[in-house]
């Protein structure tokens, strides 16, 4: 998802470091050094895939869900699991030079939960597993409950914050789905690139557990799985992620790159019912901001209007909560958000790069 | 008028610069003195609270096994998979060189905030830090240590406590070879809903209350106390000197506060400039007293945190930063001061009668009432201090019982003085001789303050000086008796320990081990020892109380030793069982443990090794002939590459240990020292004052033909009398002191009572020294009754005022 977004910034975060500590003890000064790029041409293999690939700088198990309570009123959820490397190998015990780290997050009309873990590696305090399907920090989990089909059909999805926690079923109604060109996604003029499949058509049920008491819950989820080892150019300032689904069964991911010359650089998909993909061109896809909110001491639009003039899509994007802010290590906005227009429908929106 | 007034009051100080010196002199002395000792309270303190909120540990609740052992970090796993928000640490000593450091282990992902080492939003820090291939500590630890003896990267942090080295926890468990192994989780404070009870997922760890673990300050309390009893006791001393300086003053200016008032001026008016008078010279006097002050805690300082790391394992820093609260505290301590010391003068000055005559009060004979109500408070003070002796615990009790003991006793001086002074003059048959006596009487109130700021200083000398000199004697006695081996070796590992210990056991006549395991007793942080069964503890072992077959018992696994502290601390007897985890056994003996603030056991090294199978078993007592050390020490130096300090001979341990009590006592030697030069100081002032005051008293004398010379030679011979008399009776008021913090202070304070013994030869040297002050301070106003024009002596009678 977003995620790709804010896996740069993450990756800033956790590797800066060998860029920044100026030769530091042995560390590498190019940032890739030792990792794998991704390669054009080579098919993703399932289940293996599902699982992590440390010899990859980052990776992620990104999950967002619009969902409706037995009360009529309209809930979102972010699970979300990070793996980072500090060099491209695994062990076990502290020496394990991975990191995990965990975004939750429950947003309501009116309030925004959020939730943080990070994590070594090497001690089973936080991993992922293939085969069976488990991912997992701490009391999280995304743990596959299927027994013969894709480890992904079938998913349990639970988190808990201070606050808040919930327990859902998701349920796969439609195949997964091979971003870029067969799951090989370019991410930049220059080249960068990361392999990136998705699963859009997830049914949820499950409990949200808020301080006023357990609401019972239904609705649709989307789970982003992406790997790469290359940073975003460094003119790039921030994204706009969207990921749609339409009352009519169709999907579509898109996202907006800003850049400090304040140019943009617009890409996605559109995913049909059937979940067949089509990559969108370049910039076929128009962004722009309606209604800016103060959020965190920050100006963040959070209404959009989305046009996309091939499929005579022209729809207005309105925050659930102005506030879905995370207020996380690695600060960013990410909420649910419902589609009036020429098409109806719920989704997740995702922006970083809004600084104070 | 006022502006009038001022300038005739502020003439005064003009025309007697030698006053105004005495005065802003005493009440700086006095400041310094007290100012000086709460700066180093200060420091130490800080050090404390740096120590306590860097560990996370003044607001964090910990889990750990409940005999304190290590235990295995995938109780960590459990917990976090459960949802507990707990963060693994391991802790333990690194040896550097020739000395260690508090090796600490922290997972920085985890930490909570106030824990944490690392700026997790500082990328820059990270990546090293997880590599273990960066640590932190405080840079004035890291002056210390020789870098590059460190096994890592040292990068320095300031709000560390000294003496910690803080790391990942992959790379302590590497460092002190504990792999998987954790000491406690740290838990955060706020937790999620709905989590599963803490016994379910990891029923063998015990979570704690913060203040548990802050036992540093706690140890150093009765420390810190002792040091704030003698800075007060200094700022008391240093008061009588203002105290007789500004009578002074109040008493030569009546004549002009009497024209003052004449001519038309208030007396509110006048009480408002004095008092407006005394807060300047106070405010002055305590600027002053600040800077000696932070001069004495800078030279003091560093014998104090060598005591403190030697006493306690305290770090305190040796560099004093100035600190608002004891600058604060000092200044208005000097203005109560001044004020307490002007009160009487004021109060006077407030009710003189506008025609009353100017006459000096020391004219007046001192009313024999006044000298009873001050031997009634004295008698009262000394029965109080009586029955607090009798009856209270405690050291604050103890110090009450001390000030009442020193205050009734300066109080009973003046009245005992003039009643010996007035027996004496009763069976004089010569007429100079009664005139000596009574003359003397009359001068008893007039000196009396500074000759009670003798007493006092005389008092304490002797008694800290025999409590220092009767724990000197016992402690060397009883180090001899304790370190009977010649030679003690520490391994580094367990593995060099056992190689070690090996290579010794056929040279040596015994090698015994040196084992021990940190143990709460008594709710108090404490140690267990493993000791052997071997005639050099039946033999030399210093046992204060011991039952049958003592050593028997240890051996055999049915008894256990506990040293003195824990003795009284728990109230344990001979007999009573006493529990450890997993154990308890029956207390068979108590042994005397001085230099030691911890609570101890001492029980069989088969026992030991049960109870604590996770301790490292690192250190070894070897018995052998002196001589053959050199050889050993090379041996194993060659073998195994052990540095020297590991490898510490009796006499090393002797030294150091002595190095310890001797840099512990530096402090009150030196608080002594300057208290006793400030009462020489004050005896001095009252000598000139009263000098200046006696022309009219000796002037008849002489005129009846007696010579100056004469004159001059019976006032010294006056001077020594007094001194002679007050030093005479400030030895049972020291010796009296000394019960006191031997058999009161020092159990309370440290958890050891120690035998008292008497030492002539420093009376003797304290009789001569105040023999010698009071001439001195005589010495200079009687050359000038020696030299005193005739003239003058005649305008006396001129003058008659």
């Amino acid at each position: 998802m977003i995620a790709r977004a804010l896996a740069l910034v993450l990756s800033l975060v956790l590797l800066a470091p060998v860029a920044s500590a100026q030769g530091f003890a042995g560390l590498g000064t190019d940032a890739g050094e030792g990792f794998t790029r991704p390669e054009r041409g080579q098919p993703l293999v399932f289940p293996r895939d599902h699982g992590p690939h440390p010899d990859y700088r980052i990776e992620w198990w990104y999950l967002t869900a619009t969902l409706t309570g037995e009360d009529g009123r309209a809930y979102g959820i972010q699970w979300t699991l990070f793996r980072s490397a500090l060099e491209p190998r695994r062990t076990t015990g502290w020496d394990s030079p991975q990191i995990w780290m965990g975004h939750a997050a429950l947003t309501t009309p009116g309030r925004h939960f959020v939730a943080e873990r990070l994590a070594r590696d090497g001690i089973g305090q936080a991993g992922v597993t293939a085969e069976p399907f488990k991912a997992w920090i701490d009391d999280w989990r995304m743990t596959g409950t299927s027994g013969t089909a894709d480890a992904l059909d079938r998913v349990r999805l639970t988190a808990r914050g201070v606050e808040f926690s919930y327990d859902l079923d998701l349920a796969a109604e439609g195949p997964l789905v091979a971003q870029g060109d067969e799951g090989y996604s370019v991410k930049s003029a220059s080249g960068q690139a990361s392999w990136y499949y998705s699963q859009p058509f997830y049914r949820v049920s499950g409990t949200l557990e808020l301080p006023d008491g357990p609401v019972r819950v239904t609705g649709q989820a989307w789970l982003d799985r992406e790997w790469s080892s290359q940073p975003l150019d460094p003119d790039q300032t921030g994204w706009d992620w969207i990921s749609l689904v339409f009352d009519d069964g169709a999907r579509l991911m898109g996202f907006r790159l800003r850049d400090r010359s304040g140019g943009g650089y617009t890409s996605g998909t559109w995913i049909a019912p059937d979940g067949t993909p089509t990559p969108l061109a370049p910039n076929a896809l128009r962004f722009t901001p309606l209604r800016i909110a103060r959020v965190a001491g920050r100006d963040v639009p959070v209404d959009w209007r989305i046009e996309l003039p091939g499929r005579a899509l022209d729809v207005t994007l309105t925050a659930l909560n102005d506030a879905a802010w995370m207020a996380t290590l690695t600060p960013y906005w990410e909420g649910p958000v419902a589609i009036t227009g020429s098409h109806a429908g719920r989704g997740y929106l995702e922006m970083t790069g809004y600084d104070p | 008028m006022t502006g009038a007034a001022l300038s005739a009051l502020w003439g005064h100080w003009r025309r007697h610069p030698g006053q105004s010196l005495t005065l802003v002199l005493g009440l700086a002395l006095a400041t310094a003195l007290w100012s000086g000792v709460q700066a180093i309270n200060a420091e130490a303190r800080a050090s404390y609270d740096r120590a306590a909120a860097a560990l996370g540990q003044n607001d964090l609740d910990t889990l750990g096994a409940s005999d304190g052992r290590l235990f295995d970090q995938s109780a960590y796993v459990d917990l976090r998979r459960a949802g507990w928000l707990v963060s693994p640490a391991l802790e333990g000593r690194l040896r550097v060189g020739e000395r260690s450091v508090t090796l600490r282990g922290l997972d920085p992902l985890t930490a909570p905030l106030a824990a944490n080492p690392v700026d997790l939003s500082d990328p820059g820090d990270l990546a090293p830090f997880l590599r273990g291939e960066v640590g932190y500590l405080h840079p004035e630890t890291l002056a210390t240590l020789d870098p590059t003896l460190l096994p890592l990267r040292v990068a320095p942090a300031l709000r560390l406590p000294l003496g910690v080295l803080i790391v990942d926890i992959g790379a302590a468990q590497r460092l002190l070879d504990q792999p998987g192994r954790v000491s406690h989780l740290l838990v955060w404070p706020n937790q999620p809903r709905g989590l599963p009870a803490l016994d379910a997922v990891a029923p063998d760890l015990v979570r704690r209350a913060p203040q548990a673990r802050a036992d540093v300050a706690s140890l150093t309390d009765s420390f810190h106390l002792n040091l704030t009893a003698f800075g007060f006791l200094a700022f008391a001393v240093g008061l009588f000197i203002v105290h007789s300086a500004i009578g002074l003053a109040f008493e030569q200016r009546r004549t002009t506060f009497r024209t003052l008032r004449a001519l038309g001026l208030p007396a509110g008016r006048l009480v408002g400039l004095l008092a407006a008078e005394v807060t300047l010279l106070a405010l002055l006097a305590g600027g002053i007293g600040l800077g000696l002050g932070a001069l004495v805690a800078a030279l003091l300082l560093p014998d104090v945190a060598a005591t403190l790391r030697g006493l306690y394992g305290a770090e305190v820093t040796g560099a004093l930063t100035l600190r608002p609260a004891w600058a604060l505290a000092g200044l208005g301590l000097a203005l109560a001061g001044a004020f307490a010391a002007a009160a009487q003068g004021l109060w006077r000055v407030l009710r003189l009668p506008v025609l009353a005559p100017a006459q000096p009060r020391a004219w007046l004979r001192a009313s024999d009432r006044g000298l009873v109500v001050q031997a009634a408070m004295a008698a009262l003070l000394l029965i109080l201090a009586g029955i607090i002796a009798l009856t209270a615990t405690g050291l604050i009790a103890a110090f009450v019982l001390l000030a009442c003991l020193l205050l009734g006793a300066a109080l009973a001086l003046p009245p005992l003085l003039s009643g010996l002074l007035a027996l004496a003059a009763r069976r004089t048959r010569s007429v100079l001789g009664q005139w000596v006596l009574a003359d003397t009487r009359q001068q008893v109130p007039g000196l009396g303050l500074a000759l009670m700021a003798l007493m006092l200083a005389l008092a304490a000398n002797i008694g800290v000086g025999t409590m220092v000199s009767s724990f000197r004697m016992t402690f060397t006695g009883w180090l001899d008796q304790r370190l009977a081996s010649e030679f003690y070796v520490t391994g580094r590992t367990q593995d060099e320990a056992d190689a070690i210990r090996a290579l010794l056991a056929p040279q040596a006549l015994a090698v015994l081990p040196i084992w021990r395991a940190a143990q709460p007793l008594a709710g108090a942080p404490g140690e267990v020892y493993a000791v052997a069964d071997h005639p050099t503890y039946r033999d030399n072992w210093p046992l204060l109380r011991a039952g049958p077959q003592v050593w028997d018992r240890v051996a055999d696994g049915t008894g256990l030793l506990i040293n003195e502290q824990l003795w009284r601390r728990s109230g344990l007897q001979l007999g009573d069982r006493l529990d450890l985890p997993g154990w308890s056994a029956p207390v068979v003996g108590v042994y005397s443990d001085y230099g030691n603030p911890k609570g101890q056991v001492m029980l069989s090294p088969d026992r030991f090794t049960a109870l604590y199978p996770d301790a490292p078993r690192l250190g070894m007592a070897v018995r052998i002939a002196p001589e053959a050390i050199p050889a050993l020490r090379a041996a194993i130096s060659d073998r195994f590459g052990l540095p020297d300090a590991l490898m510490i001979d009796q006499a090393a341990v002797k030294r150091f240990s002595l190095g310890v009590f001797e840099r512990t006592f530096a402090v009150s030697g030196a608080l002594n020292v300057l208290t006793l030069g400030v009462a020489g100081f004050a005896l001095l002032t009252s000598f000139l004052t009263l000098a200046a005051m006696r022309l009219p008293q000796l002037a008849p004398i002489w005129a009846l033909g007696l010579t100056r010379a004469r004159l001059a030679r019976i006032e010294l011979a006056r001077a020594a009398i007094l001194a002679a008399l007050t030093a005479l009776y400030a030895l049972p008021v020291g010796l009296a002191m000394a019960w006191t913090l031997l058999a009161v202070v020092n159990v309370e304070a440290f958890g050891w009572r120690l035998p008292m013994f008497l030492f002539p030869g420093q009376w003797a040297v304290l009789g001569a020294l105040a023999l010698g002050a009071a001439l001195l301070a005589a010495v200079w106003p009687v050359r000038r009754l020696a030299r005193t024009p005739p003239a003058d002596l005649l305008k006396v009678f001129a003058h008659d005022r």
